[in-house]
């Protein structure tokens, strides 16, 4: 369940220090999160052609150029692009959808419902992935750009409908009831109250929706059929290692793009917590 | 706004009044579309896996005999199946308790000693990993873990060379080199799902009470005694909630074993194999089985020990 946490003000101690085995252990675990991706920026400038050899015997900035020519790693990039664009779209109708059915009412059966929007994300990826698989087939659904966006609007509908219902919850009903006691229509009250109050949780949500389905890999091995997502892309150079300074760049070049929306998305949650 | 509302066709102002009026209509109509998406594609599919589950595939034709029954499962249950099974679980129970130890002191220190600012830096610091690449993240353990990277690198300068040797010379465990043993396999699980365990164990912490570890201290608990009498029980469903990610992520992932480790299977890998190249769709459908059953005993689980509401 990738949802993005709230930040919660608690005490903190004041005038208590943390100890110095506190300090050091916590420092590890930061730099055991973190040393990976120093170590992905500077393979991505090496020279040796075959090898992992560390440390790089030289530095060049040719394969930044080589990848430039790659076009089967644009044509991925661009299906990526697309397919995580139509399955933000859909998450957003459907998520935003759901949240404004739920956060309010309470009827039987509406845990259930919470659960099978979880479901998709909380179950292992394989079985999401062999599930629509097996589904698809059954129904003779030949695989296509469509086949993808379903496996991945599916478990985007989750990042969506937590974003929203979570600020739909603070947001209260009163400004909600004004409305509607001046006379606004429940779509008018949508438009000019709802939407303007949940539209920072909109794009957060849309963006996590959309790192999310950019990355996906699991899922999308089962719903692709011949096509290649960046992702699918990146898995199958692992096997060539002709390719691997290329495949650097690459791996790079993917971490930056999607550093973009998780710090948007982040932005976003808490520019509204400090409302 | 007025002008606004009047030039509208009044049919729409019609309709949303009728609605309004039907709170229970406008909760179906709200309902239907996520749902029915939901039902036919998710709920659908997860149906027709299950069933294929009790199909059979026909030894001799290749081909899949739709007709219920237990042949499949039975053979699941043989000593090769099983072994891929239990193979997964330890090392997802490994991955999970690795995770929490390392996690703790982060999660510890976030909670109780950062300042407001670094603790929104440390926040960054853990969701940044979390959600950037994981298969980008994933291939960098493959150039750290090579023969000829860093890590080799790195105890060849501290002249402990031997030692690294020695840990991959431990049968089972080890391997040629990390990149191919259990234990590089290891230390990638838990590096890829190290973030899911800090934030519940975070949050869990902010919720402890400050008034009880006061109160703690005031009748007399020293530092040490209010830790790990007062405020690491309270964290305990923290940590659970986070190893249903840990345990969770590990039982379904295939991607890391094909890529790191000696190519011996785990669940993951078993499906995708027996789904693709051996095409026994109803073995694959029962091998996700497995963890399916395996989560939902953890969940009802977890649940009982309070680990949902640290969620």
């Amino acid at each position: 369940m990738r949802s993005s946490p709230a930040l919660s003000v608690s005490p903190v101690m004041e005038g208590q220090r943390a100890s110095l085995g506190l300090k050091a252990s916590a420092g590890f675990a930061l730099l055991f999160l973190h040393f990976p991706i120093l170590i992905i920026i500077l393979y991505a400038f090496t020279t040796e052609e075959s090898s992992f050899q560390f440390p790089p015997p030289g530095l060049t900035t040719r394969w930044v150029s080589e990848l430039f020519n790659r076009t089967d790693f644009w044509n991925a990039f661009g299906l990526s692009v697309l397919v995580a664009l139509v399955a933000t779209a859909v998450a957003l109708v459907l998520g935003t959808l759901l949240s404004l059915a739920l956060y309010r009412s309470s009827f039987f059966g509406k845990e259930s419902i919470t659960l099978l929007v979880i479901l998709p994300i909380a179950l292992p990826g394989i079985v999401t992935g062999i599930a629509l698989r097996s589904g698809m087939s059954l129904t003779g659904l030949s695989f296509s750009f469509w086949t993808i966006v379903i496996g991945h609007a599916t478990f985007c509908i989750v990042t969506v409908y937590n974003n929203v219902i979570a600020r739909l919850r603070r947001t209260g009903y009163s400004q909600i009831e004004a409305s509607m006691d001046l006379g606004a229509t429940s779509f008018e009250t949508f438009r000019y109250i709802i939407l303007p109050n949940i539209a920072t949780a909109l794009l957060a949500g849309g963006m996590l929706a959309f790192a999310l389905s950019f990355d996906e890999v699991i899922v999308t091995t089962f719903t692709a059929g011949q096509q290649e997502t960046l992702p699918i892309w990146i898995f199958s150079q692992l096997t060539r290692p002709r390719d691997r300074p290329v495949t650097n760049v690459a791996a790079l070049f993917v971490m930056a793009t999607t550093f973009i929306p998780i710090l948007l998305a982040y932005r976003f949650t808490n520019d509204s917590q400090g409302r | 706004m007025t002008g606004d509302a009047s030039s509208r066709p009044s049919w729409w102002r019609r309709v949303a009044i009728y609605l309004y009026q039907r709170p229970n209509l406008s909760l179906v109509l709200l309902l239907a579309l996520p749902l029915l998406w939901l039902a036919v594609f998710y709920l659908g599919a997860l149906v027709s896996l299950l069933i294929q589950s009790f199909f059979k595939l026909d030894g001799f034709t290749g081909r899949i005999v739709r007709q219920f029954g237990l042949e499949t499962y039975q053979q699941l249950f043989t000593a090769a199946n099983m072994d891929v099974v239990y193979r997964t679980v330890i090392m997802a129970a490994v991955v999970s308790v690795a995770c929490a130890v390392l996690a703790f002191p982060l999660a510890y220190f976030m909670a109780r000693y950062a300042s407001y600012r670094v603790r929104g830096i440390l926040y960054l610091a853990v969701l940044i990993p979390l959600w950037s690449s994981y298969l980008v993240r994933v291939y960098t353990w493959k150039i750290i873990l090579a023969q000829e990277g860093i890590i080799t690198w790195f105890f060849n300068v501290l002249g402990l060379k031997p030692v690294l040797d020695a840990i991959l010379a431990i049968p089972l465990i080890g391997g040629s080199s990390l990149s191919f043993s259990f234990i590089g396999m290891f230390l990638v699980f838990v590096y890829i799902w190290l973030p899911y365990m800090i934030l519940p164990i975070n949050a869990a912490l902010e919720r402890v009470p400050k008034s009880l570890i006061e109160a703690s201290s005031d009748l007399g608990g020293r530092p040490n005694y209010t830790f790990w009498r007062v405020i690491l029980p309270l964290t305990v469903p923290g940590i659970i909630a986070g190893s249903i990610f840990t345990f969770s992520l590990t039982l379904g992932d295939y991607i890391i074993p094909s890529v790191i480790g000696n190519s011996s299977f785990f669940i993951g890998r078993a499906v995708f194999a027996q789904q693709g190249t051996a095409g026994n769709i109803p073995l694959a459908a029962a091998f996700t089985v497995v963890p399916m059953v395996i989560m939902g005993v953890y969940l009802v689980v977890a649940k009982r020990l309070g680990a949902f509401d640290a969620l």
